[in-house]
């Protein structure tokens, strides 16, 4: 039954997105490589092994995992101070941090993660994979001739699909943009200039590097930055690939399905990846569902690269920057930009810092952390604003009865201190607090400031209802599973 | 809350037996009846696009594409499953079941029954359902998982409705079968009915003494009881008895054994079912 369901529910759609998708992955893998620095068989061997472990261990069905730009990008100084072995290393820890990572259910955490987040994301990843495309396209190699194949490249990728949509169009592409370099002889870089390409089947090696705390102490920070930018996109996709197809998928399994994934590339001399969100959407978009098109993804990617390694050589470099201009055209979110004139202005500045940051340093992980920082502070200030300082005099003018509704915490304590009036000269004052709530220390500190402000003018201070105030201060303090909490906290 | 009769209903020629067993079973045990419709969301298949290439806004067009056709079969279904409901309701009503409510859920059959497990008294399920109606001898794609999952009496029945006139116990002397015995002698579904206690195996004073202290337990409750011992497999030699003695509904005890021992020896329950000629009440 699970079999079945899982599996073989879905064959015609399932065989053919995977053909479509692993045509698809064969010049990202290698485009990827390059950006990171190492052969394309790096790229290639990572992206077998990745969506083959993860069309098993993943928590996503029809999500597909290679070796992607959003990783290339962190590891490219790693590869070019230490070399290639220190970066299978550091795929193998990344690997296990993934693995434990979903051990302790981290994946949870992705509800910090907000949506504004996620589109700087997207975007910053959009960017930088067009900005890894502009060396070939500038230099010595940005001659007019690279120049017309990709825009003639561009053109048959965007216009075929309107002759036929049976045939993929980068394929289209590749071949006759192949065909025009070999048939006229044009001097232009290809695949075979960049590296060496895979002519066998992947064998089993363990990284050469020493095992000592200097190695550990290299590649722990590229490991950990992997990691996370690993887990991000894949949950991320996951979402994606989950509203797309109106079913649900394990997230946690996943982070751990990505570890083992990325343990099973470090250990045949592949690069970490993960999850893609334009493969993923090419997947769904052809049809595949089930966790058979992502292995067959793999399959097909292995046997086409092995069998193919001789023509693969031979495609112009001008035919992968053009899939990959369509590649950072497709994952860029060009609603957002419509989106910045109506959204809130706060959500857009997170927005558009994650795009910053992440641009100039090179690393989604930084990105996202700046973003969800600036979207926690402005959530922080706005939840601030909550609060309200009433207050009456009593007929004779010697007492007055203040009333605090709302929420007081590290922002909003200097205005609950500004509610009070300790010019005015009274016997007693009434703090009535048991419509207000008190989260953190320094909540009670500004309360105490007020209480001995008061004293020292003379007033005698008596507090309402602290108790109930401050229940917010218990760190179990959650309202989700007891009805009359919520009343307690909205209405008291 | 009160327990009823929950009747599995679906598109198959087995739903007006299902619909005609639980009226049975809700009068007999005089409670209400509940005609449960499962909209278990298939996947549709698109066109697909080979194209393989993502432009400006793929993604939210190709939700869209999607969203739209989901949304045209799942109206359809919907409108079907609750046509269904209204058929089976009426019937019910007719053969004079009072209350009789409707039950249309998304979600799939082992999940939502597992849900609505609580509520459920007695569970009548059709032998195979509407994917796999036509393969007799077999038993439908989720019958087994039903049986494991839920922990409630459940009767599986034929494809056309007999009135249930003689009960056939099938008894072997283990625990599972001693507390099915009990149940059914605590009933009232099968009051009033001659019950056959029947074992499979060899003719001796063990399994003599067995049958006789069961026997002692059915009569007790005001059964009247007949007793047979008969010799061979017991899916074979059971189903004969039962030919033999017209009997109308078998009861048995199910899956005693864990998975495990069922992969390797393969499990009586699920022969017995996939043999079965008359209906069955499989208790837990």
């Amino acid at each position: 039954m699970y079999l079945k369901q899982h599996w073989f529910s879905n064959l015609r759609g399932d065989v053919l997105s995977a053909l479509v998708v692993a045509l698809a992955l064969i010049p990202e893998a290698i485009a990827f490589s390059i950006i990171a620095g190492v052969d394309p068989k790096v790229g290639l061997y990572a992206s077998f092994c990745i969506a083959v472990i993860t069309a098993f261990a993943g928590g996503r069905p029809a999500m597909i995992s290679a070796a992607t730009g959003a990783m290339a990008l962190v590891m490219v100084t790693l590869v070019r101070e230490h070399g290639l072995q220190y970066l299978l290393a550091a795929t193998l820890l990344t690997g296990l941090l993934q693995i434990i990572f979903g051990y302790f259910k981290l994946g949870d955490l992705m509800r910090f993660v907000s949506r504004s987040v996620v589109t700087g994301f997207v975007n910053a990843l959009a960017i930088l994979i067009f900005m890894a495309q502009l060396p070939e396209l500038s230099g010595q190699h940005g001659t007019a001739l690279v120049y017309g194949m990709t825009a003639l490249g561009l053109a048959i990728i965007y216009l075929f699909p309107y002759v036929t949509k049976a045939v993929p169009s980068p394929l289209v592409c590749i071949l006759v943009l192949t065909a025009l370099a070999i048939y006229f002889g044009f001097d232009i870089r290809t695949v075979a200039d960049m590296g060496e390409l895979p002519d066998s089947l992947p064998i089993f090696l363990w990284p050469e590097v020493p095992l000592t705390l200097n190695t550990l102490i290299i590649i722990f920070p590229y490991a950990l930055a992997l990691a996370v930018v690993g887990i991000l996109e894949s949950l991320m996709t996951a979402t994606i690939v989950d509203d797309l197809t109106d079913t649900s998928s394990d997230k946690n399994r996943e982070c751990v399905g990505q570890g083992i994934a990325n343990i099973g590339s470090g250990l045949i001399g592949g690069m970490a990846g993960c999850a893609m969100i334009g493969q993923s959407i090419i997947n769904v978009k052809s049809g595949g569902r089930t966790r058979l098109s992502t292995l067959l993804a793999g399959v097909f990617l292995l046997i086409l690269i092995v069998f193919l390694d001789a023509w693969v050589g031979l495609i112009p470099m001008a035919a992968l920057v053009a899939i990959m201009v369509m590649v950072s055209i497709g994952t860029f979110n060009w609603g957002s930009i419509k989106d910045l004139r109506t959204n809130p202005k706060s959500s857009s500045v997170v927005m558009i810092a994650t795009v910053i940051v992440t641009v100039f340093t090179h690393n989604l992980a930084y990105g996202v952390l700046v973003g969800v920082l600036f979207s926690a502070l402005f959530f922080a200030s706005k939840v601030g604003k909550i609060l309200f300082i009433g207050s009456k005099l009593s007929a004779d003018g010697h007492q007055r009865q203040y009333q605090v509704v709302g929420q007081v915490f590290f922002t909003s304590a200097e205005q609950f201190i500004a509610g009070f009036n300790f010019k005015e000269a009274v016997e007693q004052v009434q703090i009535d607090l048991s419509r207000a709530h008190f989260w953190d220390i320094t909540a009670i500190s500004s309360l105490d400031k007020v209480v001995l402000k008061f004293r020292r003018e003379g007033t005698k201070v008596e507090l309402i209802g602290l108790n109930e105030a401050s229940a917010t201060l218990v760190d179990k303090f959650g309202v989700h599973n007891q009805p009359d909490a919520v009343e307690k906290l909205m209405g008291h | 809350m009160t327990k009823k009769v929950l009747a599995c209903i679906d598109a198959s020629p087995y739903a007006e037996a299902v619909c005609d067993y639980a009226v049975w079973a809700a009068k007999k045990l005089d409670v209400a009846m509940s005609v449960v419709h499962i909209l278990d969301k298939a996947q549709h298949t698109h066109t697909p696009d080979l194209s393989g290439s993502i432009g400006l806004g793929s993604q939210e067009l190709l939700l869209q594409q999607l969203a739209e056709l989901d949304e045209k079969h799942s109206r359809l279904a919907l409108a079907r499953g609750r046509s269904i409901l209204d058929a089976a309701k009426s019937r019910a009503e007719q053969a004079g079941v009072k209350a009789v409510d409707e039950r249309l859920r998304h979600g799939q059959l082992v999940e939502t029954l597992t849900e609505l497990e609580d509520e459920t008294r007695l569970l009548v399920l059709g032998k195979r359902g509407f994917s796999s109606a036509e393969a007799h001898g077999h038993m439908g794609l989720h019958v087994e998982r039903v049986i494991r999952s839920l922990h409630k009496p459940i009767l599986l029945t034929q494809q056309s409705y007999t009135e249930p006139k003689r009960i056939m116990l099938a008894y072997d002397g283990s625990a599972t079968a001693l507390k099915g015995l009990e149940m059914l002698a605590a009933s009232p579904l099968g009051r009033g009915l001659p019950v056959h206690l029947v074992m499979a195996g060899a003719d001796v004073e063990a399994a003599r003494c067995q049958m006789d202290t069961a026997a002692q337990i059915l009569r007790t409750a005001g059964f009247d009881t007949k007793t047979a011992i008969v010799a061979g497999e017991p899916e074979t030699v059971l189903h004969q008895y039962q030919q033999e003695h017209v009997i109308d509904l078998m009861v048995m005890g199910a899956y005693g054994h864990s998975r495990i021992r069922q992969f390797i020896v393969g499990s009586t329950t699920t022969a017995m079912i996939c043999k079965a000629k008359c209906s069955l009440l499989i208790l837990r």
